[in-house]
């Protein structure tokens, strides 16, 4: 962070934004802001330079086609990279994560590159769309409470090794592999098929991001009864069978 | 006006008969007005039914995410200056609905019908539409709907062969997209308060620009169309330039873009701009929708908005602060069972109103309200809304299922 003021990213909402996942960046906004940080979000449209001197970057989910134009467009704008190697925290939802990896299935049905930030390869999946309420259990080693979110993807994710997944789900999906995963991370890089918007759901992933890009090992409290009631009833009905 | 004065088979017959029998006894049995499972039951004996009950009428179709059944509830009324109209005035508005909405009347010239956007190309094939209106497209239920763009290119090639008149908003790219592939096409600059879903050009991928009320792409050319009618503030201009006051009893600017367009769609069957008008300015409130009802000896005004676009029009026709607002969201099957569309309602929009919410899903407005900064009272149901309200008439805004819930708890 420099002269003071946490910098968020909120990149390509012309095409990434279909799902509700600007309120991730809502989110993060509101609890920087709660915790006195001086904030300053960036909405980048896909015709404008990603900035490489952001703190934190957020990309939503979007539609297959806007997802395609997405990666083309970031690929070629190289800007997400530099932020990376400058140490920017990086959160990813939905298509937004498949962009993340190393490559996904477009439109067209074609392989695309993605950029290559995580350690996954997503593909389509056979079976039916994942579609409903989740459940999991974040990765111990983040010591976060458990993962509450909503899906609504084709894809299957698959992780590389220097991908941890994010999460282990109880109810749901998640990456669709089978196994049980969902999302993935490396130190600054995070994905997750989760919707909800997953930081409302779980908005000590957002403190998280904030600790990092601060680099500090925690924050003044806020009051998150609301969250907590919300948490509550979420886990609750996606424990209810169907 | 078609001709054939009796259209229906034997079998057509027997098939109204059979689907009026049962949506009586569905109605009887305390299931709603039957209209769907009638409908369903008489398409069942006769496939081509529809196709049958429309040969003798002058169909208009009405489709868009919102707007759907107030805008087919002016046309019906503009056109009636006409000649006797039949019409899905209740909102069923897929095939089986449709059916049994059209099997009530034997006698109407115009059918106006209301289509649910999934279903817009097969009804136009089975119905031969004279004409369409097509409003707006935007993000609605993606956990159960096709994309929104999808959407657009169903309806592009559906309405490709077609031979009606499109009245469409020019507005909307997303709707220009669609009606673009026809030939007989009467643009209409209806406005589009919600922008978030047309800044990628539909026919290209390229940026969309945006300054002012035009709209264009950088890259392919694809533009707006001239218009030949026009909302203008509080008037509708004509393809003569003349202007027409509008004195609509329903609020807001999305109803006085659905006066202009259905003032576009009565010129079609010849009926003139301030005949139409007069006879849209008698509607009150549209299945149940800006009704204002007395409970518990306060005023309610009951709005109905499903998604982010809805919400956005319906923000910008609530009185000013300090009225209270009443907040209602559910999330079953009917309205989409994922809430993450609430995050794309812009709710700093209510700043200095008091609220309340409630519903299903009281407590997902509950967190995106908090982070909003607003402030607000999360309540058990309307009783105890309505009782933490401070003085002045309320207006309650609710989603879908949310708004039938509180229709019922009024007695409306």
């Amino acid at each position: 962070m420099s002269d003071n003021q946490l910098r968020i990213v909120w990149i390509y909402p012309d095409l990434l934004s279909t799902y509700g996942d600007q309120g991730n960046v809502l989110v993060v906004e509101r609890r920087a802001r709660q915790r006195g940080l001086d904030v300053a979000r960036l909405d980048v449209r896909s015709d404008q330079a990603i900035p490489t001197s952001g703190d934190i970057y957020l990309i939503g989910g979007g539609e297959d086609r806007p997802q395609r134009l997405a990666a083309e467009r970031l690929r070629r704008d190289g800007g997400l990279h530099r932020a990376v190697e400058n140490g920017a925290i990086v959160f990813s939802v939905c298509a937004g994560y498949q962009i993340l990896g190393h490559e996904f299935i477009n439109d067209l049905g074609q392989r695309e590159p993605g950029l290559g930030l995580l350690d996954v390869v997503s593909v389509r999946g056979e079976g039916d769309r994942c579609v409903g309420d989740v459940l999991g259990d974040i990765d111990p080693r983040l010591g976060l409470p458990p993962l509450t979110g909503f899906e609504n993807h084709q894809g299957v994710t698959h992780l590389g090794p220097t991908a941890r997944p994010l999460a282990q789900v109880r109810l749901g999906n998640g990456n669709g592999t089978g196994d049980g995963t969902e999302g993935a991370y490396n130190d600054t890089v995070f994905g997750t098929y989760m919707h909800g918007p997953v930081l409302a759901r779980n908005p000590l992933i957002a403190d998280l991001l904030l600790k990092l890009a601060l680099d500090v090992n925690a924050l003044p409290p806020t009051d998150d009864r609301w969250y907590e009631a919300l948490r509550n009833e979420r886990i609750a009905a996606a424990q209810q069978p169907a | 006006m078609a001709g054939n004065s009796d259209p229906l088979t034997p079998r057509a017959k027997l098939a109204v008969t059979a689907g009026k029998a049962v949506a009586a006894a569905s109605r009887a049995a305390g299931r709603g007005s039957g209209s769907v499972i009638g409908g369903r039951v008489a398409l069942k004996l006769d496939p081509d039914l529809l196709a049958r009950l429309a040969q003798n009428l002058d169909v208009t179709l009405v489709s868009a995410t919102n707007g759907k059944t107030t805008t087919t509830r002016l046309i019906a009324e503009a056109l009636r200056a006409a000649g006797p109209v039949v019409s899905n005035a209740l909102g069923a508005n897929m095939p089986a609905g449709i059916t049994s909405a059209l099997a009530g009347s034997s006698d109407a010239r115009f059918g106006v019908i209301e289509v649910d956007e999934k279903y817009l190309a097969g009804v136009a094939r089975d119905t031969d539409p004279k004409c369409i209106a097509l409003l707006n497209l935007s993000r609605d239920q993606l956990d159960r709907a096709a994309e929104t763009r999808m959407l657009a290119e169903n309806w592009r090639e559906g309405l490709a062969g077609s031979k009606a008149v499109i009245v469409a908003n020019a507005d909307d790219p997303l709707v220009v997209w669609a009606a673009s592939s026809s030939p007989n096409v009467i643009w209409v600059a209806a406005g589009q308060m919600w922008k978030d879903d047309a800044w990628s050009c539909p026919s290209c991928g390229g940026v969309m620009q945006r300054p002012g009320d035009d709209w264009f792409c950088g890259e392919c050319g694809f533009r707006r169309p001239t218009p030949s009618w026009a909302l203008s503030g509080d008037h509708v201009l004509d393809p003569h330039g003349s202007a027409w006051p509008i004195h609509l009893q329903l609020p807001g600017r999305a109803n006085k873009a659905n006066a202009a367009s259905s003032a576009a769609v009565a010129a079609v069957f010849g009926v003139p701009p301030q005949v139409a008008l007069e006879r849209m300015y008698q509607v009150q409130a549209v299945a149940g929708r800006y009704d204002v009802v007395q409970f518990q000896q306060r005023d309610l005004r009951l709005l109905l908005a499903k998604n982010p676009a809805g919400w956005l029009e319906t923000f910008s026709l609530i009185d000013p602060p300090p009225t209270p607002v009443i907040l209602s969201v559910n999330a079953r099957g009917a309205d989409g069972t994922d809430t993450s569309w609430l995050w794309d309602v812009d709710y700093t929009r209510l700043t200095g109103h008091p609220i309340c919410v409630i519903g299903d899903r009281k407590l997902d407005l509950a967190v995106r309200l908090e982070v909003a900064n607003q402030h607000f009272q999360v309540c058990e149901d309307l009783d105890q809304a309505v009782q933490m309200s401070p003085p002045g008439r309320i207006e309650v805004i609710a989603n879908y299922t949310a708004f039938q819930d509180l229709r019922r708890r009024v007695g409306n």
